[in-house]
């Protein structure tokens, strides 16, 4: 992992995701008809294993993925990458999915999240499930679950993997 | 200033890492296809021209709806009722068209070389829909997609292209299917083998090439079938359409001889009882339809590509 300041360790990681994995079930009594989906490519892992968790307190939900590239706001702007191919493993027609994505930035990558979704069907709700919320929004979205609010400064980046999550600013991090 | 465009007139415009990636970005845009709804708003504002100087319904209407579901608006110059008839001059044509504001050419037309000749008058991407006997790329994409999805759906993940043996039969001479399509595999590691009359070869071989079909068949993993063209015949360049139905068209006995894995392609459209004499709907390979489907997910990748700003390896 790149330098920079270690603000949440692998086990603030774990506490957070079973704290959330509670909220969502607590949310959605009886997780009838809900769904996560990992956003590609940061949110596919914490996707993962909140389903993990949600699975070992309650009942098995499905778990899926997003690419959400070709519906970006910014197409042209910059270099875009598409992660993996989107895979939804049910209708989401009617269903209650939980977008899930590692960082809360300016929020257009849920909006985009939000357009391709519609693409695939119509859910009954959709809900936000993030580790870490760093500011900055750009549009009028909130998340519902939170692994860790983290006011940053615009200049900085934020990097979240399962051990832990990193502050790294540019002006004292030295690249290699 | 540098020019920062990019083009797809033939495989030549592409290495290996580019093919690649357009083959997993086409990836993405199958997906698309099967959503509910199969339209991104990826290049919403951008603007492609059909510009098609030679008959084609399937290409021309897979690159307008590849287009469409990328919500890029689409311009089709129709030759027999424009000023092309009045002798307007190819370049005036593309001047004039690019003032309109478009950012790409897809191009077809009965002459070698074409595609590099606009590129050089306009500012707009080029993309090569079929030139002459020359080149026809995103056929060749679409290909390469198919064999590689449908090899890794009925033999697993990863089935790969390299050593993957394909015969391509037919007139390999004036087929610019099969020049593109050669290059495209020989990218990727694939050994392709020509199979056809010795009159309809090429004069500098891009393959090694036989008149053998019988000789080859137990060999192949995929069987790509070229439309045989009336004119070649009446060019005596084949004996009779008889003789060649009879040394090289695919018929139930050659078809029971294929290996379960092996893929049955065609460009199409297919000439029936001259290349294939067989139902393909009864063959358990044949891809036919599936080609027509992923040319359109191809062809958004293709667009995407070009005009969506995608990172290039080339950038600094």
């Amino acid at each position: 992992m790149t330098d920079g300041k270690r603000v949440l360790g692998p086990d603030d990681v774990r506490r957070a995701t079973t704290r959330m994995a509670h909220e969502i079930i607590e949310r959605n009594r009886g997780l009838d008809g809900v769904v996560l989906v990992g956003l590609q490519r940061g949110g596919v892992w914490l996707a993962e294993s909140l389903g993990e968790e949600i699975g070992r307190i309650g009942q098995a939900v499905p778990v899926g993925s997003l690419d959400i590239s070709l519906h970006r706001d910014d197409i042209g702007r910059r270099p875009v990458v598409p992660g993996s191919v989107s895979s939804l493993p049910c209708d989401v027609d009617g269903a209650i999915v939980v977008l899930v994505d590692d960082v809360l930035y300016t929020g257009r990558s849920v909006k985009a999240a939000l357009d391709a979704l519609n693409d695939y069907g119509r859910p009954s709700a959709v809900q936000l499930a993030v580790m870490v919320d760093r500011g900055h929004r750009e549009l009028p979205i909130r998340p519902d679950f939170v692994g860790k609010n983290l006011p940053t400064s615009i200049i900085e980046s934020v990097e979240v993997t399962v051990d832990g999550v990193v502050i790294i600013d540019p002006e004292t991090t030295v690249d290699q | 200033m540098m020019d920062t465009r990019r083009h797809l007139r033939g495989i030549g415009d592409l290495d290996r890492a580019a093919l690649e990636r357009l083959l997993d970005l086409t990836d993405h845009m199958a997906e698309v296809g099967r959503r509910a709804n199969p339209k991104v708003p990826a290049l919403r504002g951008r603007t492609m021209c059909n510009l098609f100087f030679e008959d084609s319904t399937r290409t021309r209407m897979s690159f307008d709806t590849a287009a469409k579901r990328l919500s890029a608006d689409t311009m089709t110059l129709a030759v027999g009722s424009s000023s092309v008839n009045k002798g307007e001059s190819l370049r005036d044509t593309v001047e004039t068209l690019g003032a309109m504001g478009v950012d790409a050419f897809v191009v077809r037309h009965r002459s070698s070389g074409v595609p590099w000749r606009i590129a050089e008058w306009t500012e707009a991407s080029v993309i090569n829909a079929g030139d002459g006997w020359h080149q026809h790329p995103t056929q060749a994409l679409l290909d390469l997609y198919t064999i590689r999805s449908e090899r890794a759906r009925r033999l697993g993940e990863d089935a790969g292209f390299e050593g993957l043996r394909v015969g391509v039969i037919g007139d390999i001479r004036h087929s610019r299917v099969a020049r593109s399509l050669t290059e495209a595999l020989g990218l990727l590691g694939a050994v392709v083998v020509h199979i056809g009359p010795r009159t309809l070869m090429p004069p500098t071989p891009l393959a090694r090439s036989t008149d053998d079909l019988d000789g080859e068949l137990e060999d192949l993993d995929v069987v790509y079938l070229l439309r045989m063209q009336n004119e070649r015949m009446d060019a005596a360049l084949i004996p009779s359409g008889e003789e060649y139905t009879r040394r090289f068209a695919l018929d139930p006995q050659r078809a029971g001889r294929l290996g379960e894995h092996v893929l049955v392609m065609h460009p199409g459209p297919m000439n029936r009882g001259v290349e294939i004499t067989v139902d393909p709907t009864t063959l358990p390979g044949a891809v036919v339809t599936t080609q027509v489907t992923n040319g359109i997910a191809a062809r958004m990748a293709v667009l995407f590509d070009l005009l969506g700003g995608v990172e290039t390896e080339v950038s600094a």
